[in-house]
């Protein structure tokens, strides 16, 4: 149960704000928003998602640079709360096609109209799209995704997420297209965001796949579908059975550590065929979540070395090495290193060629940054740096730089080797072939080298 | 709706400037108010278009807080409409504003209960929502008649909104509720409606509503007792899969605290749920496993099965989902982990902290990495954290090292964290030597035999390089403590007393009185001119303790010196364990309250004050006719608030209210000011407290009268020496005084009748069993028995006890240790029961103490056996 619910901009103005329940005071965003930029407790500078001022407890997610609030007095599931703020920012997203806070703010008629349905008197009553659409009659005035703004100057390594595709469909579910007929399509993405952690020596220390089926469904009259999964995929349960499979690994098994999955799927087949059947709600919703720790070979390898180059001086090389095949290509790929402390310069040099790269020394933050556009699979690129430095450095360097993190984006590639074998749709008409979107991207969530 | 098109004049709603719209808004607002009344009567076509517009901006001013309510009577009548969309925004509007007009809200009653009973359900249902939502407690008779037609529509989105609409009608006016017996229809409803958001709603409304009751009404509490019914849950249970993920959350509550009969049922209950697992909800999941963890609490095995189940589930849900929902499964994580890690022990790799991730949740895992780590992979996580403690976020840099030093005292091989540890002294960085300091120093007052290696590297770092207070009061300590190993202390020491005046912190200056004390015992022509000095400097100190001890340093060392000695500078007992800061009391309650903010904040709620909250609330609501109770309906869950005054103090005359850590942390309050990790937990300090010390704190260190925690040293050893018959209730403390005093050893204890608990002689228990019973099982008793001095002295190797303790049935399962300290797990069954006790017990021979453990199988019996064990182990050397 929850008493508030409002939507804050980056600066802190209201854009949305309902009372559901009366028991706290009007001023909480004013607090909440005070409390989460100036946050200075136990010697963190980021606020949690919880927490609790004179006896009201705030929850808080960010959504694309939002901050979407719920306040309540009683001790509630803080799960709950949380999975409830996102749920609402995508069923707004759905809506609206593109979230942002102009689409909100041209909005927000829909937006309380969508929140009065979603809670009433602090109890949710239903977050499905689906169901909301009866219930909704205002139409969203849809803003152009183009005109975005890109956020802030962090935006070249936010934007792995941002371009996620997925997100990048901003078609709203009630809008009407131009033409006035809707297009009948289904987009499936399998999203990968993998993390690996290299030793010092390029030897894998942890890594992990995370990855969701995401799909988008604008098919009119809410067709049966079928999805079908790899046939030799399995679903360890317990560290055993992982072990044994992974003897056999040669064969190209897919091992799943653990996985869930979305309300609206049906498993009765699963097990026997690997396929799941669902009716897919309006909107955009995970189909299954996966998480998989079977070995896999990383696309990435990353070399890194750094030593003094005399006095006051040390030098850096950066060796990148994309090891996937040559007709994939990886995107908005950024590197970065944090340096000695008491470095004061540096200066680059790229390898003779180099397009689509920049590079940056963050003197702020000590941060060695290297963009680049992409990068063609089978490819190697070096980034050379010389350091300057402000003292003599008596330990060894090595303790004093690094890691090295990575992130990117790779479409058409997802190292699981997961794969949606078909897309049936059930509908019994020859003339009905709506367009079936399957499409696969991985990215990197922590991608560390020790050096 | 029109596009984009807006208005062109002033400010447009979709991009309010702030200031301007300050400026501008009362001249807005009474344009607007113009506008509307313009409207308000016109036929045009193409009108609603131009209202929806002025709605619109009306709607927008409201959200960013401009009062917009002088426009109520135009809204009013604007809204004689067909237009769904306007209708929507009035409703919004009314809502908003009419309890501040209450006389305008009658306005709107006529037209809100025409729409009750428009032939559209949509808009039946808007209009009783908005109906239900004015607030105003002179207008709750108007709302009784469209809600008892409510419940009984024939489309379900009106009974949802009506259910809803019957708890509003409470919390503004209980009795008009009550009266109209709401609740018996919600009841029907709740068994019989079709619509499972009806069924959900009814719950929660009834939940409200009979707890409310509960206090004043036994009717109520009976009828809140029959919600956890069988009939009531199962019916519920079977059609679980029908609700949406919301309600099942609410449902899967509610089953939390229904008691099955037997464990077939528990079996039922969970084979049907355990789908619910693999849902993408984290919300979903939680609640199911809450439930599985209260139905197993009392079965063991199933139990431990439970916490594997749920392992795989949990991690998918940690990494899914975004960061903000992964910290509220995680802090779930946390808990288990901290319950029971052995468990994850193998599942370490997954609390490796990633290098993005907000420190809130590195947090998390640093302190699941120090609870998993056992002797397989402590190498790994070791290695792992000092990762991190290069780390560019410094504070998670210093977490690590502190995890690392916190697994260094929970293991008993120690070796390769040592080097570590010294490892980061040599890193020279500021804040890794200043935590690497403060961790040396623990572990030598655990580990003394690793002075040698320590003392070495510590020796040198130039005190010059160490700023920190924490970090340079244990730098002086070990100054102190080891000056004989290190050549240089005393002159170390005596250019610290140099500096004295620059030395703003009090701890430090104490640290140092004490520290040149000691190495002037161990130096005393080098370091009698420094010892001069600080004393000096010390008497002359404006802060009280400093001031204090130096005098007292100063007397004691004039009555006597070799009595100065014995008192400051006595030889040492390793610490065997530091003080956790949490009790395993708070943690078990925690965990009752699983998925609740208690596991986020760590914190229990004060659970108990919300009766008595609603019970005032009840009587205000019936003495007075308050429109606002909502705010006193707030059932208390406070954590730190210090506002929030009015339950709160009616639930202090309770007498029985603990707020958050402050009642329930046996420490007391001198205590906290100290850090947490510098306080000894020493073995008489529980008994000691009992004696005749009026201070009431269970701070002291008695035999160590130099180290942290140094005031409470200080008047220990005062009153020990001023009033001897003290003595006698701190015998450890006092054993070097003790023949000053002429007191001789006190006087074993009296030996307790051992009780009526038969035990099995020929028990066995094979060691994986007890390990695994020992980490499942809460301690039921923890004691600390005296030891004979016949048994001090009987004890020269762990064997001798053994063969004795064997011939009262308490057998042995491992032992270690060697003088003065011994280590002893023994097990025992009850007779002709597979009941099992077991124990751990820590001799220590030169305090004559024994630290006893009792866990048991059957917690009612554990006195018993506590008291048989104790009298087995008083006999010990005697026979």
């Amino acid at each position: 149960m929850i008493s508030q619910f409002f939507v804050l901009s980056q600066r802190g103005d209201n854009i949305v704000f309902r009372d559901y329940r009366g028991e706290v005071a009007k001023g909480s965003a004013e607090i909440f928003f005070r409390k989460v930029k100036f946050w200075k407790e136990d010697g963190q500078e980021e606020a949690p998602p919880v927490f609790n001022v004179d006896g009201v407890n705030y929850f808080h997610v960010k959504v694309v640079g939002l901050l979407f609030v719920a306040t309540t007095r009683v001790n509630v599931s803080p799960s709950l709360v949380l999975e409830l703020l996102q749920r609402i920012a995508r069923v707004i997203k759905d809506y609206l096609g593109v979230l942002s806070e102009d689409s909100l703010r041209k909005n927000f008629v829909l937006v309380y109209e969508l929140l009065d349905e979603v809670i009433d008197f602090g109890y949710v009553q239903t977050t499905s799209t689906e169901v909301l659409k009866s219930y909704v009659f205002n139409e969203p005035i849809v803003v152009d995704a183009a005109r975005l703004q890109p956020l802030g100057p962090a935006a070249i390594f936010m934007q792995g997420t941002k371009r996620m595709p997925g997100t990048a469909v901003t078609k709203s579910v009630v809008a009407n297209e131009p033409g006035g007929r809707k297009r009948e399509e289904i987009f499936v993405d399998i999203i990968e965001k993998i993390s690996v952690t290299f030793s010092s020596s390029g030897y894998i220390l942890t890594s992990e796949i995370d990855g969701t089926i995401q799909m988008k469904s604008y098919l009119s009259g809410n067709p049966e579908i079928r999805l079908a999964l790899n046939e030799d995929l399995s679903i360890g349960r317990g560290g055993g059975t992982i072990y044994d499979y992974r003897s056999s690994s040669g064969s190209g098994a897919v091992i799943l550590d653990d996985c869930n999955f979305h309300e609206s799927v049906r498993l009765d087949s699963f097990d026997m065929d690997r396929t799941l059947s669902l009716v897919p709600p309006d909107g955009e919703f995970p189909v299954m979540n996966y998480r998989m720790t079977q070995e896999f070979k990383p696309p990435f390898r990353i070399n890194c070395l750094i030593e003094e180059a005399g006095q006051l001086k040390a030098e850096v090389i950066i060796k990148v090495r994309a090891e996937f095949p040559s007709n994939i290509t990886a995107n908005t790929i950024a590197v970065q290193m944090p340096l000695p402390k008491y470095t004061t310069r540096a200066s680059f040099e790229l390898e003779p060629g180099a397009v689509g790269q920049r590079t940056d020394f963050k003197e702020a933050n000590k941060k060695l940054e290297w963009g680049l556009k992409k990068i063609v699979g089978g490819s190697e690129h070096t980034l050379r740096a010389k350091l300057t430095f402000s003292q003599e450095s008596h330990a060894n360097l090595t303790k004093e730089a690094g890691p090295v993190s990575m992130t990117f984006t790779i479409p058409m590639y997802n190292v699981s080797r997961l794969q949606v074998k078909y897309l049936q749709i059930a509908k019994k008409s020859s003339s009905y072939n709506p367009y079936r979107w399957v499409r696969y991207v991985t990215q990197a969530n922590s991608y560390v080298a020790r050096i | 709706m029109a596009p984009p098109a807006q208005s062109q004049r002033s400010p447009s709603p979709s991009q309010p400037s702030g200031v301007l719209i300050m400026v501008n808004s009362k001249s807005e607002v009474s344009d607007l108010k113009l506008q509307l009344r313009q409207l308000a009567g016109s036929r045009a076509p193409g009108v609603d278009d131009s209202k929806r517009e002025l709605f619109k901006k009306v709607i927008s001013y409201m959200t960013i807080g401009i009062d917009v309510s002088s426009l109520f009577g135009e809204m009013v009548m604007c809204s004689a409409t067909s237009d769904i969309v306007l209708k929507k925004m009035c409703y919004l509007y009314v809502g908003n504003y009419a309890k501040v007009n209450p006389d305008l809200a009658l306005l709107t009653i006529n037209f809100l209960q025409r729409d009750c009973r428009d032939e559209d359900p949509m808009i039946r249902g808007l209009a009783l929502r908005s109906l239900c939502s004015l607030r105003v407690a002179n207008l709750v008779e108007y709302l009784v008649g469209p809600l008892g037609s409510g419940l009984k529509d024939s489309n379900s989105y009106v009974r949802m909104v009506a259910v809803m609409g019957v708890l509003k009608l409470y919390h503004i006016s209980a009795s008009t509720c009550i009266d109209a017996d709401f609740p018996s229809i919600l009841k029907h409803l709740m068994l019989h409606d079709s619509d499972t958001q009806v069924v959900a709603n009814c719950l929660s409304a009834l939940q409200e509503i009979w707890s409310a009751e509960a206090s004043t009404s036994e009717e109520a509490s009976r009828e809140r007792e029959a919600l956890i019914s069988k009939p009531v849950i199962y019916y519920l249970l079977n059609r679980i899969k029908e609700f949406s993920e919301w309600a099942q959350c609410l449902v899967l509550e509610l089953v939390t605290k229904y008691v099955p009969s037997d464990s077939s049922e528990i079996f039922d209950i969970m084979n049907l749920l355990e789908d619910r697992l693999q849902h993408a909800n984290g919300a979903v999941v939680l609640a199911t496993i809450r439930v599985f963890l209260q139905l197993t609490l009392s079965m063991t095995d199933v139990h431990q099965q439970v916490y594997e189940r749920i392992k795989a589930p949990l991690l998918t849900l940690v990494s899914s989902g975004s960061p903000e929902q992964s910290y509220a499964v995680l802090s779930h994580l946390h808990l288990l982990v901290m319950r029971a890690p052995y468990v994850f022990s193998s599942d370490y790799k997954h609390f490796y902290c990633q290098y993005n991730e907000p420190s809130y949740v590195k947090r998390l895992k640093l302190e699941m990495l120090t609870a998993v780590a056992n002797e397989s992979n402590t190498y790994e996580i070791v290695t792992e954290l000092c990762e991190y403690a290069a780390n560019v976020d410094i504070p998670i840099a210093r977490e690590s090292i502190r995890a690392v030093g916190k697994i260094a005292l929970q293991q008993y091989d120690v070796n390769a964290i040592v080097d570590r540890l010294l490892q980061f002294l040599e890193m020279e960085k500021d804040y890794v030597t200043a935590e690497a300091l403060v961790l040396v120093k623990d572990l030598l007052r655990k580990y003394p035999q690793w002075s040698h290696d320590c003392i070495a590297v510590v020796g040198n770092i130039s005190s010059k390089n160490v700023q920190e207070p924490k970090a340079k009061a244990a730098l002086i300590w070990m100054l102190g403590e080891y000056s004989q190993d290190m050549q240089d202390a005393p002159y170390v020491l005596e250019s610290l007393v140099e500096n004295w005046d620059e030395e703003h912190s009090a701890e430090v200056r104490l640290h140092l009185l004490t520290a040149v004390m000691k190495c002037f015992f161990k130096r005393p022509p080098e370091t009698q001119s420094a010892l001069g000095a600080a004393l000096a400097a010390g008497i002359a100190d404006f802060h009280q303790d400093v001031h204090d001890r130096a005098l007292f340093y100063y007397r004691i060392l004039r009555y006597n010196v070799s009595v100065a000695e014995r008192v400051v500078n006595p030889p040492k007992q390793a610490v065997s364990v530091f003080a956790d800061t949490q009790s395993s009391e708070i943690k078990d309650r925690i965990f009752d309250e699983f998925n609740s903010l208690s596991v986020l904040y760590q914190k229990v709620t004060t659970s108990f004050s919300q009766p008595f909250v609603l019970l005032c609330v009840t009587q205000i609501i019936k003495e007075s006719r308050l429109t606002d109770i909502h705010k006193y309906l707030q059932p208390s869950y406070m954590f730190t608030d210090k506002e929030h005054r009015g339950p709160l103090e009616f639930a202090d005359e309770l007498g029985n209210l603990s707020i958050g850590e402050a009642a329930n942390n046996v420490v007391p309050t001198q205590m906290v000011e100290e850090n947490d990790k510098d306080l000894l937990l020493t073995t008489s300090e529980k008994e000691e407290t009992k004696g005749s010390r009026n201070n009431g704190s269970a701070y002291i260190v008695p035999y160590d009268g130099s180290s942290t925690s140094v005031f409470a040293s200080q008047t220990q050893i005062e009153s020990a020496v001023s009033n001897p018959t003290l003595a006698g209730h701190s015998p450890q403390a006092s054993f070097a005084i003790d023949d000053l005093l002429g007191l001789g050893i006190p006087a074993a204890p009296a030996v307790p009748s051992p009780p009526q608990l038969k035990l099995n002689t020929k028990a066995a228990l094979d060691p994986s069993t007890f390990q695994q019973k020992w980490r499942q099982l809460p301690v039921a008793l923890s004691q600390e028995i005296s030891v004979s001095p016949q048994g001090v002295a009987a004890l020269t190797a762990p064997q001798a006890l053994l063969r004795h303790m064997q011939s009262h049935s308490i057998h042995c399962i491992a032992s270690g240790g060697q003088s003065p300290n011994f280590k002893f797990f023994f097990f025992a069954q009850k007779f002709e029961e597979s009941s099992n006790y077991l124990v751990e017990c820590v001799i220590n021979t030169s305090s004559a103490k024994a630290q006893v453990k009792i866990k048991a199988d059957d917690q009612n019996t554990s006195q018993d056996f506590s008291t048989l064990f104790e009298s087995a182990l008083s006999k010990f050397g005697t026979s």
